[in-house]
């Protein structure tokens, strides 16, 4: 346990929070990382996954193509990209949104699936365009298993960040690597400690996030979470 | 393909290194899940705690886990029991939800039928609960197996030989082929075993698929008129 | 001889299923309780081998209070049909008819050879042994589950509404077929429907429910019909209809039966069958 109260020591001594290497600049790149990838992922896979949806079409080649990408070792794609790249952030943001994308679109294209079909002729029978139906029936009803994906994708990105620092991208993955190197525990155990704080922060957050964001009406019926379907992997990989 | 063909014992020598890790803990976290997610599956009060917790422990990263595991465990950080352990632990978080959805996938009414005609409740779920639980069970195995064999090859970078190993150090050494095959012999390697589990359950569940010629002309009669519908 | 003595069931959510039941149902005959749902009379049956224990009141078999018996044991030794035949999926149709007996301890291999006897007893033909219950119609599934239920010998055989869910000529074949069996077989049986046909055609002895297992009549079809007690049994078997009010009338090409509202209902013959009643 000794190891444990050196660890904490670590993280609460305010000297190593300032500076280059410190945990605040560290823990901002972590952060703005994952931000950046899950925006990246977002932007892809959404308008995608709700093109699946929508139409009905391309969807087993998406499933196929998710099951793919969750046995694809992260370890493998981030550092055969930067080898190619090159060191730094670019290899890590290239990955983790590959990475990302599948959580994302199976949450995009199952909030689709699981409305009612007859509710969607019913907003046609009345006259609305394939757009209008899009926006104020498919979104609000697909919002909580969009909002599950979204959730899975964080919690993989935040938590497989760590491993850009195993190619020279930052984050707070650095004390995990410096310490290995510096044969330094207390350090490694001080960097996993707050990427698991992170990564159960981001889990609250998301908690909370669905919370306000669905309307209970529709909540109340609708399976709230892809990641909470035992059918769903994420090939997590740090 | 010349890195391939020169260094075929080592590429061996790492698949070897990366079953032995992954095979146990997906095994051990099939074994383990049973009871857990039968206790969560039969008492209504704990389903809700025990998949929450479970859920939790799924939440926390991996290469962190494993750092964190020796302190717990006991375990040397570059063990790969270290490595068995933790990917145990992320298993068992996929595989309690899936053996409590198996077990509720189960018809009542056969369950009923088996205790009317006297197996007792030891019999009943060996021989009837769980063998019908069988198809969600090896949905859920299988999306353990795959992540694990994936999930393996992160132990590299604290130094646990596997296929990871050549992540690590084709990266080092700037040898692009290596990584490429550390990447197809894990796609290979997750394949493989999840074949082995397909028919590991065609085996064990020779009853599923087992309908007569005129049912499935039926059911195929009727899949073509549902399509029609929706055409 | 199976007594029910002043029997309550109450369920947890507070409903009563049946109330302060008293019956004696004898050896040897059919016993049919009848009545719609929320009657009680599954709970009734399935308080026969312990699937539901009474709250208050007490069930004999043979003078044997059942509270007494280990339910695993007793369930063993009394043969369950239900709805939906309540076959195993994943056991072949052998297996499941030698179900009891091999829980009983019987060697496998005597009691397959047991069941196909079995299959020949209740008119399936042995090369279906080796099929599962999804390879089977309805109607073969049903009697795979009478099969089963009569594997370990019981004494007893108790069939939960058995052909509710087969279609109407299968389920007019599979009336005549346990008709036959009981005639061979001579088993005390206890049989739940909602059809007040199926009721009169089977049993000995009819047991007329009421909601929450209330007994509105208890006889033989023939006491039952020639003198319903109330209104609710004349209506529940349809006298009051005119369904059973016959009468005969005249034709140019002979006297046909009719019923109340005139719609030829069937003809008159000599009596010829010795069990007619």
């Amino acid at each position: 346990m000794n190891f444990l109260i050196e660890a904490f020591q670590f993280i609460f001594d305010p000297a190593n929070w300032g500076g280059s290497g410190g945990i605040g600049v560290r823990l901002v790149e972590h952060l703005w990382v994952s931000l950046l990838v899950v925006v990246i992922a977002a932007a892809i896979a959404i308008p995608v996954g709700f093109l699946i949806g929508h139409t009905g079409t391309g969807k087993s080649i998406a499933v196929i193509g998710s099951g793919g990408v969750r046995a694809l070792p992260t370890l493998g794609l981030v550092t055969v990209i930067a080898l190619s790249v090159g060191i730094g952030l670019t290899a890590p943001i290239i990955a983790l949104v590959v990475l990302a994308i599948p959580s994302i679109l199976a949450g995009a294209y199952s909030g689709f699936e699981a409305i009612d079909r007859r509710t969607i002729d019913a907003a046609r029978a009345v006259g609305r365009t394939e757009w209008q139906i899009v926006t104020a029936v498919e979104l609000p009803l697909g919002l909580p298993l969009l909002m599950g994906g979204l959730r899975s994708a964080s919690l993989q990105v935040i938590s497989t960040a760590t491993l850009a620092a195993y190619v020279g991208g930052g984050g707070l993955g650095g004390f995990l690597f410096t310490g290995l190197r510096t044969n330094d525990y207390p350090q490694m155990l001080a960097g996993s400690i707050l990427v698991i704080a992170l990564a159960l922060l981001s889990e609250g957050f998301f908690a909370i996030l669905e919370r306000v964001t669905v309307p209970a009406g529709v909540r109340a019926g609708l399976p709230t979470s892809v990641r909470a379907r035992p059918s769903r992997s994420r090939a997590t990989a740090a | 393909m010349n890195w391939v063909a020169n260094n075929l014992p080592l590429i061996l020598q790492r698949t070897g290194d990366h079953l032995a890790i992954a095979v146990p803990a997906i095994i051990l976290s099939f074994v383990i899940s049973i009871p857990i997610g039968w206790v969560a599956h039969h008492y209504r009060w704990s389903r809700g705690t025990v998949l929450t917790s479970i859920g939790l422990l799924y939440a926390i990263p991996s290469l962190p886990l494993f750092i964190v595991i020796p302190l717990i465990v006991g375990t040397g950080l570059r063990s790969p029991v270290n490595l068995v352990v933790g990917l145990t632990l992320y298993g068992i978080a996929l595989m309690v939800r899936s053996t409590a959805d198996a077990l509720g996938s189960v018809d009542s009414n056969v369950e009923q039928s088996a205790s009317a005609v006297g197996f007792s409740a030891w019999q009943r779920f060996w021989r009837v609960d769980l063998p019908l639980a069988g198809p969600v069970l090896l949905a859920g195995i299988r999306v353990v197996s795959v992540s694990t064999v994936s999930l393996t090859t992160v132990g590299a970078v604290i130094g646990i030989s596997s296929l990871g190993s050549l992540f690590t150090d084709g990266f080092q050494r700037n040898i692009t082929a290596e990584i490429y095959t550390g990447i197809v012999m894990t796609i290979l390697v997750a394949l493989v075993l999840d074949l082995i589990l397909v028919m590991i359950g065609r085996a064990l569940m020779p009853w599923i698929g087992a309908v007569s010629p005129r049912r499935a002309a039926r059911n195929a009669r009727a899949a073509r008129r549902s399509g029609e519908v929706t055409a | 001889m199976i007594e029910f003595r002043s029997v309550t069931k109450k369920f947890p959510d507070g409903t009563v299923a049946v109330r302060d039941f008293d019956l004696v149902i004898p050896s040897r005959k059919t016993t049919v309780f009848v009545g719609s749902s929320g009657s009680g009379k599954t709970t009734l049956l399935r308080m026969i081998n312990r699937m539901v224990d009474p709250t208050s009141g007490s069930i004999s078999i043979d003078g044997e209070d059942t509270s007494t018996l280990e339910p695993v044991a007793l369930r063993r030794r009394i043969g369950y049909v239900m709805q939906n035949s309540g076959l195993l999926p994943h056991f072949k149709v052998i297996e499941n008819v030698a179900t009891v007996p091999i829980l009983n301890g019987v060697p496998r291999r005597r009691a397959h050879q047991e069941a196909l006897t079995l299959l020949d007893t209740v008119g399936l033909d042995r090369s279906l042994a080796d099929r599962y219950p999804s390879q089977l119609s309805g109607g073969q599934q049903q009697r795979v589950g009478v099969a089963r239920g009569l594997a370990a010998d019981p004494n007893i055989l108790l069939m939960d509404e058995p052909f509710g869910a087969v279609d109407p000529i299968v389920r007019a074949e599979l009336q005549v077929e346990l008709i036959r069996l009981q005639r061979d077989l001579d088993k005390t049986v206890v049989f739940v429907t909602h059809d007040i046909d199926e009721a009169f055609l089977l049993g000995d002895q009819v047991v007329i429910l009421e909601t929450g297992g209330l007994i509105a009549q208890v006889g033989s079809p023939s006491e039952i019909m020639a003198a319903p007690t109330n209104e609710f049994v004349a209506n529940f078997i349809g006298a009051e209809r005119g369904k059973r009010a016959l009468s005969i009338r005249s034709t140019g090409s002979g006297d046909i039966l009719v019923d109340s509202s005139g719609r030829a209902a069937g003809i008159l013959v000599a009596p010829t069958a010795p069990d007619a009643e």
